[in-house]
């Protein structure tokens, strides 16, 4: 069987991504939405890391900066990050059960949001809500969803 | 690409991802330090924002069409209803603007003999809310209406009621406002009663403004209506931006906790005003009193 992914399909996937990070979830919602971005990208990475790497993480980090109205260069730096991290490991992660699949997902959200915190408090001093650190938890349960989900997609003869 | 000739890269060309990591964190850092503070990278973000902002619409698609659909449904009883008390509001509006021209046209004859100067009135451009949730800690509102409608960061943004805040960015199909409420947001009001001056800082809550900085002794009561000062310069004096809560009088603290409850809807409203205030007021001469003429709010759209 081929498995040759198209870039219209990882392209169309990170969209979806971006689209669910600005829907207008109620703000408890919003507090908790995980950063779905990453996780597609953490996704295609471990899948077919030859073609998605940093570049794409660099690109689409960009896009989210726009998209959020943060600094420029802020998500791109936490995306590029993470995913050299998933290129590093990529051969040791596949093998992991799930469980340790998402201890890993875990710490990859943990770093992103570090970052973000770092950059955040160097550009503005101030006080952060402990929930800001919530959404490293929902995205790490969030995870097998999206794999499989990703995995659908990846294999389906529907998008061709 | 036809899909046979496509060849998984066992043995990578180009950089390494050694050398790739570390082109993206000096470009990344470099963006970051060029960002800071400045509006050196706002070409590069616009021209970005046209991919980003067609998503925002794409999203903000349902609930228009939800809204859309809601009012092609609604019964007649109910939009002659509407009608009616809409008219009803606009009956009382008018015969009090009519008042209120004769006050203005008073108010310029007054400050001509005071020998000043006179703001004219206000532009404004009507901008609908687009429904997203762009960041969870921040109060921060999307506009259909950006920089191809002539929008500027800082412009004030009101609503029917009161002050809803300011144009942070604009780009050039949205515009990001700013509402008072954002913990980073402070407006400077005046207590309508006593014209006493103060700053109104955002709460982090809709529905709370804190006035840190009133001495004890201030002459400040529940149920005060605050306006803008127009002191700072970004937002036109005179406009309602809140009315002051209920506090305990302070005991033995030098400063008292007073909060208060802005006047804008500013979780149910979709219809935004975004304001273009005369920078420069029009100095009056001695002859020119008599014939001085206010002009009309303009509405564009």
């Amino acid at each position: 069987m081929n498995n040759y992914t198209g870039f219209g399909r990882i392209f169309f996937t990170l969209v979806v991504a971006m689209c669910l990070r600005i829907l207008p979830w109620p703000n408890a919602v919003a507090a908790i939405n995980p950063d779905w971005v990453l996780l597609a990208l953490i996704y295609w990475t471990l899948a077919i890391p030859e073609r998605v790497g940093i570049f794409y993480a660099w690109t689409f980090g960009l896009l989210v900066d726009v998209l959020t109205g943060r600094l420029l260069g802020q998500y791109a730096l936490a995306y590029s990050l993470v995913i050299y991290l998933c290129l590093m490991l990529h051969k040791r992660l596949r093998q992991f059960p799930l469980p340790q699949q998402g201890m890993f997902i875990f710490f990859c959200l943990l770093l992103s949001q570090f970052l973000l915190f770092l950059i955040k408090n160097l550009q503005q001093p101030g006080e952060f809500p402990a929930t800001f650190w919530l959404p490293v938890f929902t995205g790490t349960l969030c995870w097998p969803l999206v794999f499989t989900f990703l995995r659908f997609v990846r294999r389906s003869r529907i998008f061709k | 690409m036809p899909r046979d000739t496509v060849i998984k890269l066992l043995f990578a060309t180009g950089p390494s991802i050694n050398t790739r990591l570390l082109v993206a964190v000096i470009a990344s850092v470099a963006l970051l330090a060029m960002d800071h503070g400045s509006p050196r990278l706002d070409a590069v973000r616009a021209t970005l924002s046209v991919f980003t902002d067609s998503l925002k619409y794409l999203v903000d698609m349902p609930s228009g069409l939800i809204n859309q659909a809601s009012d092609a449904t609604s019964t007649y009883s109910t939009l002659k209803k509407e009608n009616e008390t809409l008219r009803e509001e606009q009956f009382i509006n008018k015969t009090r603007l009519l008042k209120f021209d004769a006050l203005e046209k008073e108010n310029i004859r007054l400050r001509a003999l005071l020998e000043n100067s006179f703001k004219l009135g206000e532009q404004v451009l009507i901008a609908e809310l687009i429904s997203i949730n762009m960041a969870p800690f921040e109060h921060i509102v999307v506009v259909n209406k950006g920089t191809r409608f002539g929008v500027h960061p800082q412009q004030p943004v009101l609503d029917a009621n009161g002050v809803v805040g300011q144009v942070f960015r604009a780009l050039p199909f949205t515009a990001e406002i700013m509402l008072i409420t954002d913990p980073s947001h402070a407006i400077p009001v005046q207590v309508n009663r006593n014209g006493l001056l103060t700053i109104a800082v955002g709460s982090g809550q809709l529905n709370r403004l804190s006035l840190p900085y009133l001495p004890a002794n201030a002459d400040i009561q529940p149920g005060d209506l605050l306006i803008t000062s127009g002191l700072g310069g970004t937002f036109p004096a005179g406009y309602p931006v809140a009315v002051v809560d209920n506090f305990n009088p302070a005991d033995s603290k030098s400063f008292i906790n007073v909060t208060a409850t802005p006047k804008a809807l500013l979780d149910r409203n979709r219809e935004l005003l975004i304001v273009w205030g005369n920078k420069a007021p029009v100095q009056l001469l001695k002859d020119q009193t008599t014939d001085i003429k206010v002009p009309e709010v303009n509405k564009h759209e």
